[in-house]
């Protein structure tokens, strides 16, 4: 149109796209993000409170409710160290040397990623069910393992096992042994040298690794689904217990014990968020799962 | 062992506490997860081939492992294509709200697989928010196999943002601004010059999502109406094996879908191999 051809409007730039395309591409893309993540996060906290604040109180104060917290707690307080614990030695056992067969051992530790949850349970209860190897055994000695807190801490630990090693072993592979070496040619010892050189390196990396697990752990479901036998409150952690009161048609009272779950990860992302942003050097360039 | 046989496996060094860490990491390591994935294996030769043959084939148990990698092959699809629209946009505008999208885009990583599902399935179903839209085109989403699609596509969004963002983020603009300059037009330059260094962090997206969907479990079953042969994951089945103390059945099942795993897992290390040699990174 001659028009524009006179208009002193500037061309747009070289490298971007039209204003329209990009209104555009940023409606679908929010429109998308809203259909799949937003508005099932805000449905949950929604449908938990429909029925009023009182409702959901007395839905999270049930006695089984109560026993579901308690027991999603103490899983997480048992696998969350432990998985710690590995990660740390793991990391440090394969930055801080050479030897052959690491990539594989790599790979091995990422193993239970790619492992659905389902069969995360089931090689347990092949192990320690009925009728399972050691069942027999397990049973004449009157040692309960599927169906009771050890095969919920089995599965959980499972399924959560990679997290913290897989967000220490880059970082730590990056920060080579050099800080390690001075201090132990000063004289500091091994443990020393860990506590006071390497952690002050790695606490952000295993703040977020830690945090990552602990969300895992509290929620795991299909892996705990198949070796917890779903007792109400006796073998039912958080995630279950949702399910066993969807089922039972009390919808509030699953909202409200979802939403409990969604406020954790609501925090997680959070906490995760602000070390990105303010520490997002000193956390290994890989992105969680 | 001696010593020399240790060095040649192991390069000497001043740091200490190899055997100890590397001991305590290989032994936990294997009681948690060698051991018990090594006793699902062997329990398949202990049921022989024919019957692990017989178990394989069942009609049953190939419509759930085709719905199960059919709807992870379609949500995969999906979030290929919205996901790099999603990336996109986070990566190169400005608009409010974009970090808080850009932090959310983790939730299915932190959100309990049941909450999802509960949530999903109230929000297509017939009277949900985004249901009672559809049902007047006709559309019924939750309870239908189209249900199991919406909910691997909520678990599997964030591994093909999370891929191609960081990719996105570090292309050299010059690139676009020469292609430019040369009298390309903008959609020859996104299809000629943007996309090709994309496609594997793309494709590896897409793997993920596909790997993580075909063994999802705790979201589906809420949305996806459970029908056999029509709405039944192969995850579900495996567990419906279980309760009827069909420990053969279960395991066969589960050996299929640990086989599909390690392919997957193959996979996305051969695109990775190849995006190095082709485009001298991986992702």
């Amino acid at each position: 149109m001659p028009s524009e051809l006179h208009s002193s409007k500037p061309p747009p730039p070289a490298t971007g796209e039209s204003a329209a395309l990009r209104v555009t591409l940023i409606v679908v893309a929010l429109a998308f993000f809203a259909c799949f993540l937003l508005l099932p996060l805000i449905l949950v906290f929604v449908e938990a409170l429909r029925a009023g604040l009182s409702r959901y109180v007395a839905a999270i104060a049930n006695p089984d409710s109560r026993a579901a917290i308690s027991l999603t707690l103490l899983v997480a307080a048992i696998v969350v160290p432990a998985n710690t614990v590995f990660g740390i030695a793991a990391a440090w056992a394969i930055a801080k040397f050479d030897f052959k067969g690491k990539s594989f051992l790599i790979t091995l530790i990422d193993l239970p990623f790619s492992v659905s949850p389902v069969i995360a349970g089931l090689v347990y209860v092949l192990l320690f069910g009925a009728r399972g190897y050691f069942g027999p055994w397990l049973d004449a000695h009157n040692i309960q393992i599927i169906f009771a807190l050890p095969g919920i801490v089995l599965a959980t630990t499972f399924v959560t096992f990679p997290f913290v090693a897989r967000e220490l072993i880059p970082l730590m592979q990056e920060q080579g042994s050099g800080d390690e070496e001075a201090a132990l040619s000063l004289g500091a010892s091994g443990f020393k040298t860990f506590v006071l050189v390497t952690l002050p390196n790695i606490k952000w990396a295993l703040l977020y690794g830690v945090l990552l697990c602990n969300a895992r752990a509290m929620g795991e479901f299909g892996a705990v689904a198949v070796v917890s036998g779903r007792i109400r409150g006796l073998t039912s952690t958080m995630p279950l217990h949702v399910e066993i009161l969807y089922n039972e048609y009390a919808y509030t009272a699953a909202f409200a014990m979802a939403s409990l779950l969604a406020l954790l990860a609501l925090l997680t992302l959070a906490i995760k968020t602000t070390l990105e942003w303010r520490y997002g050097d000193q956390i290994a360039a890989t992105n969680g799962h | 062992m001696s010593t020399g046989a240790r060095l040649v496996w192991k390069r000497p060094s001043v740091i200490p506490g190899f055997g100890l860490t590397f001991g305590f990491a290989l032994t936990y390591l294997g009681l948690i997860v060698l051991v018990p994935l090594v006793g699902l294996v062997l329990r398949n030769t202990t049921m022989g081939w024919h019957q692990f043959w017989v178990l394989a084939l069942d009609p049953r148990t190939i419509a759930a492992l085709r719905v199960s990698f059919g709807s992870a092959l379609i949500a995969a699809a999906i979030n290929a294509v919205f996901g790099v629209v999603l990336a996109w946009v986070l990566v190169r505008y400005r608009f409010a709200g974009r970090r808080v999208v850009d932090a959310m885009i983790d939730l299915p990583f932190a959100l309990p697989t049941a909450v999802a599902g509960i949530a999903l399935s109230a929000l297509y179903a017939p009277r949900g928010w985004v249901g009672h839209l559809l049902a007047p085109l006709g559309i019924k989403v939750a309870y239908t196999p189209a249900g199991i699609v919406v909910a691997l596509i909520f678990i599997g969004l964030p591994f093909v943002v999370r891929t191609v963002e960081p990719v996105l983020a570090e292309l050299d603009r010059d690139v676009e601004e020469a292609s430019a300059t040369l009298g390309a037009r903008r959609w020859q330059t996104i299809i000629q010059v943007v996309l090709p260094p994309l496609i594997p962090a793309i494709l590896t997206g897409f793997a993920l999502a596909l790997a993580r969907g075909i063994g999802e479990y705790g979201s589906v079953i809420f949305v996806a109406g459970n029908i056999p042969f029509v709405s039944e994951i192969a995850p579900l089945l495996i567990v419906i094996r279980l309760e009827e103390f069909n420990y053969d059945g279960a395991t066969a099942l589960a050996s299929i879908m640990l086989a599909i795993s390690f392919g997957m897992l193959l996979t996305i290390n051969l695109i990775q191999s190849w995006s190095r040699r082709r485009f001298g990174h991986a992702i």
